[in-house]
């Protein structure tokens, strides 16, 4: 066995650039998942019969299949039904946003509901409207509930773009591989691939503890 | 004397459970109700439906000439009348003591910021915290909290306080501290509807005392008269045990 570490410093560039993509993946897929999950959450939470079952059977739908059918669905289902041909990259994006945004939903849900009756009815009886209470009272301590697992779901997602290897987006995993047909040093490309999504997500639970630590949990 | 609270053939329902059945009743102003009476005998559900926290299933129910059936903007108005006191005192615990209390005047009275302070600020004193005003609801004790949450309600300006079992959850220290703001309350002629236990308060400060079982008021007299000479086996039995 003949293993060189030095190797890597030759293609740390082409790590790096897949790095880049993977984070790019990552951060606009959060931003809109999150986006979605909240909204969803909330028709979850507060919405009448029809805003809940819809909602209901969208995060059913998507926790109930895996990843990477939802990326086959998109990408290769998706023309076939309705003519609408989209990019690997925004498939991409795409994915993360649908999936995250339905593991987040149950996480708002789960934090809004986890707020005492009693608080929501204290701002009621002084007479504040529905949309005050939940924006200055539920709203802010369910927001402190929801750090933690929405951190996880950070980490899920990021790890997730690891999939996108399937529809051929260049990120970190999709580098890796490259590297690895080229020359078959798996040892030291496969390790280092592994340390760059270690960095990502150490980072990652670094910003959320420092955000906890900051943030009292009423 | 002109009624602020009537009920009129009030029923209500949690499914085929019959909580408040067929209650008639007006409330003056400047009385002080103590509303006594079995667990399950409706005396809360009563109180809850008079600021609409449950919607009553028939009948009517005006509070200060608005009926609770308004719709959400009347109900808002009624609710803007009716200061409320739960039992777990339920202050916002991401805001210290002041912004519990300014926050009604500011959100629902729409006052601006600096009013809403000095006007938190006498109503910490009136109940005895003017120097608790930056303290945060878990730095309290069971009674400062309750003491807040009565100037909470206080703030909105009502003119009936709605207080329900206020001091079950207290030590019977600290329950003297929360007792003793409501005497004062009473004594500037606020009317007070009070599901409650203490029935040293009832005598003391109760200018009528209504005894509910199954969903009806089965007493309704003057505190004095009945608390030591019960009408009937059923309310006898009942204040033996509290």
């Amino acid at each position: 066995m003949n293993i060189d570490w030095s190797i890597i410093i030759n293609f740390l560039p082409q790590l790096f650039h897949g790095a880049k993509i993977t984070l790019y993946i990552t951060v606009t897929g959060l931003i809109g998942g999150i986006t979605l999950g909240a909204v969803i959450g909330l028709m979850r939470a507060y919405g009448g019969y029809i805003l809940n079952t819809l909602a209901f059977i969208y995060v059913e739908i998507i926790r109930g299949t895996p990843i990477v059918v939802q990326v086959m669905f998109l990408y290769f289902a998706l023309p076939v039904l309705v003519d609408i041909r989209i990019d690997p990259m925004t498939t991409a994006i795409l994915a993360i946003v649908i999936n995250a945004g339905a593991y987040v939903a149950e996480i708002v849900r789960g934090a809004v509901l986890s707020i005492s009756k009693g608080l929501t009815e204290a701002g009621r009886a002084i007479g504040l409207p529905r949309w005050k209470v939940v924006v200055y009272i539920v709203g802010p301590l369910a927001f402190r509930r929801l750090i933690p697992p929405l951190g996880n779901q950070c980490i899920v997602s990021l790890k997730d773009t690891s999939l996108f290897i399937v529809i051929g987006v260049g990120e970190l995993t999709r580098t890796g591989q490259e590297i690895m047909a080229a020359n078959f040093r798996a040892v030291e490309i496969w390790t280092a691939v592994a340390v760059f999504y270690l960095i990502m997500t150490g980072t990652l639970s670094l910003l959320l503890r420092i955000i906890e630590k900051r943030m009292r949990i009423l | 004397m002109s009624a602020i609270i009537e009920f009129k053939n009030v029923s209500k329902h949690f499914g085929p459970l019959k909580v408040l059945e067929e209650v008639d009743l007006d409330i003056n102003r400047g009385e002080v109700v103590v509303l006594i009476g079995p667990s399950g005998s409706g005396k809360s559900t009563l109180l809850r439906c008079i600021n609409g926290l449950e919607m009553i299933t028939s009948g009517d129910l005006l509070v200060d000439g608005l009926s609770v059936k308004g719709g959400n903007k009347i109900l808002r108005e009624i609710r803007q009348e009716a200061g409320m006191v739960f039992q777990q005192f339920n202050l916002f615990p991401q805001m210290n003591a002041l912004e519990n209390v300014a926050f009604g005047q500011r959100h629902v009275r729409g006052m601006g910021r600096k009013a809403a302070d000095i006007s938190a600020q006498e109503l910490l004193e009136k109940v005895g915290l003017g120097d608790k005003s930056r303290h945060y609801p878990h730095e309290l004790s069971g009674g400062q909290q309750q003491r807040v949450a009565i100037a909470r309600a206080l703030a909105i300006k009502p003119k009936v306080m709605l207080f329900d079992e206020p001091t079950s959850a207290l030590d019977p220290e600290l329950k003297q501290e929360v007792l003793s703001v409501m005497r004062k309350l009473a004594e500037e002629q606020m009317t007070m509807v009070v599901v409650t236990h203490e029935m040293s308060f009832a005598k003391q400060v109760g200018t009528r005392l209504i005894f509910m079982e199954h969903g009806k008021i089965a007493v309704d007299a003057n505190p004095a008269d009945v608390i030591d000479n019960p009408p009937n086996d059923r309310m006898k039995d009942f204040l033996r045990h509290v």
